[in-house]
């Protein structure tokens, strides 16, 4: 058994997820009101959402072609998976933001079952299991604190039953896809990378929005420890309420932590809800699961069982993008790049986009590749923007500096720096050509630009050489310390050269042929 | 199988109903007589049948329907809020919750 970070010899950690997906659709999951996110409160809630006698539920059909495309997706396409009839039940259980008196999930027949999820951690790639994956309505939101409580100063403070929690009922049956995994993941770093990959997989088929801020995207982590080598898994406990990959990742490790010591101490754990305190970075009870465990699942009377027919199920799957998997795969065999490339490049639909717009302007795929994780995410993850950020420079004219690059018309430095004015917009001169080459002749434009700068690169020797020999005149004293043997000279040599050259000359040919004329 | 009186305790705790001691005793034997009626039902032999999810599949064999995916329900807040006890600021007030 190799180490795992966080965890002490000696002990096995296993880790379930529970992910709740809000489903991209327009309306609810049973009625006709809206999801837009942000609404002013109750405006979004009908008489469905509000649970008013005589309001019956039909379901929504985009919401099921969600988990349809889902389970396509974590299948590699195999219909079996989806389950031809599967049917909606009441979970019930009492909280004010719940009208019903009951939620309306799916216990024994989902929508999906099985499906996979391949993760990677430190160059390892590893399977996780998918339980199952089905549809359901959330709930709505208590606003604590938020009502006045008009008691405090009559000295009722202590008696909590005089103050009063507001509801707001926009996001009461908003469409869910919980989606289920085994318990395979054995550190909280694997969890992570299992999240971040199901994150990818849902806004990659554009059923998530993957906002997590928003809370369209949240992870609850069944965590239990037990010897290594034990059979039987240990007591479990919940952590609600991570809204960030950070978080799930700290609160995790912290609950480990509190674990091992319990029982190191002697004691027991129990099977509880705990909520996450990011700013103190543990977790609380939030209550123990023995009475609220008991859901009381039934199957709900208002609705028939849904049928999925294989026609359908076609439909959909004839419609779905290249999956990020296919897509990477294809990568490496069409462009010779790495498959951690092909990963990092198949993050996300809208960076696969830009990728293929850089690699054609640039006519490279392997530098297009190199810039998309090197130059282009430094400066995305520095500015804290998305790819599809209209802040983000054109592909054309990325692509176009590659180019240069690769032409050898350019070095390396002056690729990097040219892009930075790009991004920063510091030069009037870069913006205004940045305005010509998406019109036009990118690369006669980029040309005239890069010589009226001054910055083509110098390849014609004798130039090089008059201004090594200036170079050389100028510093006798690295000259004999080179000539000395003292090696570290000759880079100081070869930096005097690339800025007497702003930085135009070829590297390769300076290094070269300051070392031929230091020789002679 | 038989209810006991902490199983009806547990039972009217989930259900948020309030049941005092006295009328435990009745409704331990109302319930037992209703499970008297699933235990007869439970007897008869159901091998080879699939579970009924919908008691409408006996009359007639039909699916779910489905609804498109558009926004046909506005605004009915105030006509909403006008039935609720209390309200602030667009929120329904309930008792505070506390968790």
């Amino acid at each position: 058994m190799s180490a795992k970070k966080g965890i002490p010899t000696g002990w096995e950690v296993v880790i379930g997820l529970e992910t709740h997906t809000q489903l991209s659709t327009a309306s609810k999951i049973f009625s006709g009101s809206s999801i837009a996110f942000g609404a002013e409160p109750n405006t979004q809630a009908s008489a469905i959402d509000l649970a008013l006698p005589g309001t019956l539920p039909v379901l929504n059909k985009a919401a099921v072609e969600c988990a349809i495309k889902f389970g396509l997706a974590v299948n590699g396409g195999d219909d079996r998976h989806i389950a031809p009839r599967s049917v909606f039940a009441r979970k019930n259980y009492f909280y004010p933001d719940l009208p019903k008196g009951y939620q309306i999930s799916q216990f024994e027949l989902p929508v999906v079952t099985g499906g996979s999820v391949t993760i990677n951690v430190d160059g390892v790639e590893k399977v996780i299991r998918l339980t199952r994956a089905h549809l359901e309505e959330d709930a709505g939101k208590s606003v604590h604190g938020y009502v006045a409580e008009g008691y405090v100063e009559d000295g009722y403070a202590e008696e909590p039953a005089h103050g009063q929690s507001g509801i707001d009922l926009n996001r009461a049956g908003v469409p869910l896809l919980e989606i289920v995994s085994e318990p395979d993941m054995r550190s909280a770093e694997e969890a992570v990378a299992y999240a971040k990959a199901l994150h990818g997989i849902v806004t990659w088929i554009g059923i998530c929005d993957g906002n997590m801020q928003e809370g369209s995207f949240r992870c609850d982590a069944n965590v239990s420890v037990r010897k290594f080598g034990d059979e039987k898994l240990g007591t479990r406990a919940e952590i609600k309420n991570v809204n960030s990959f950070r978080f799930l990742e700290k609160a995790i490790n912290y609950e480990i932590r509190r674990q091992i010591e319990l029982i190191e101490d002697g004691g027991k754990v129990v099977q509880e809800t705990r909520l996450y305190d990011a700013e103190r970075d543990e977790t609380r009870s939030m209550r123990s699961k023995e009475d609220a465990m008991d859901y009381r699942y039934f199957p709900d009377p208002d609705l028939l069982p849904v049928e999925i027919s294989r026609d359908w199920v076609e439909e959909v799957c004839a419609a779905m993008p290249e999956l990020p998997e296919t897509a990477a795969a294809r990568l490496v065999a069409e462009d010779g790049i790495t498959i951690v490339e092909a990963r990092l490049i198949t993050q996300s639909q809208a960076f696969v986009r830009y990728y293929e717009n850089l690699r054609e302007y640039s006519g490279s795929a392997k530098r297009s590749a190199r810039w998309m994780l090197g130059e282009i995410s430094a400066f995305l993850n520095r500015e804290q923007l998305e790819i599809d950020d209209p802040e983000v420079p054109s592909e054309s004219v990325v692509g176009t500096i590659i180019a240069s690059e690769a032409a050898q018309e350019i070095s390396k430095t002056v690729a990097r720096e040219q892009f930075q004015a790009l991004c920063d917009k510091t030069e009037a001169d870069i913006q205004a050509l940045t305005k010509i080459i998406e019109k036009h002749e990118l690369r006669q434009a980029w040309i005239r630009y890069i010589e009226s700068k001054g910055l083509k690169q110098v390849s014609n020797a004798g130039a090089i050489e008059k201004m090594i020999d200036d170079v050389i005149a100028a510093n006798p004293k690295s000259v004999e310390e080179y000539k000395a043997g003292k090696e570290k000279a000759l880079n100081a040599l070869f930096g005097q050269v690339m800025k007497a050259s702003n930085k135009t000359a070829n590297p390769a040919q300076v290094t070269e042929i300051l070392k031929r004329k230091l020789a002679s | 199988m038989e209810l006991h009186p902490d199983d009806l305790k547990r039972i009217a705790r989930l259900a948020r109903i309030a049941v005092s001691d006295a009328e435990l005793a009745p409704l331990q034997s109302q319930l037992n007589g209703i499970f008297g009626l699933i235990d007869e039902l439970q007897a008869v032999d159901t091998k080879g049948l699939e579970p009924l999810a919908h008691p409408l599949d006996v009359v007639q064999h039909l699916p779910q329907r489905l609804r498109d995916d558009k926004i046909t329900e506005l605004d009915q807040r105030e006509a909403n809020m006008a039935n609720a006890p209390a309200s602030e600021n667009g929120l329904f007030l309930v008792p505070k919750v506390l968790e």
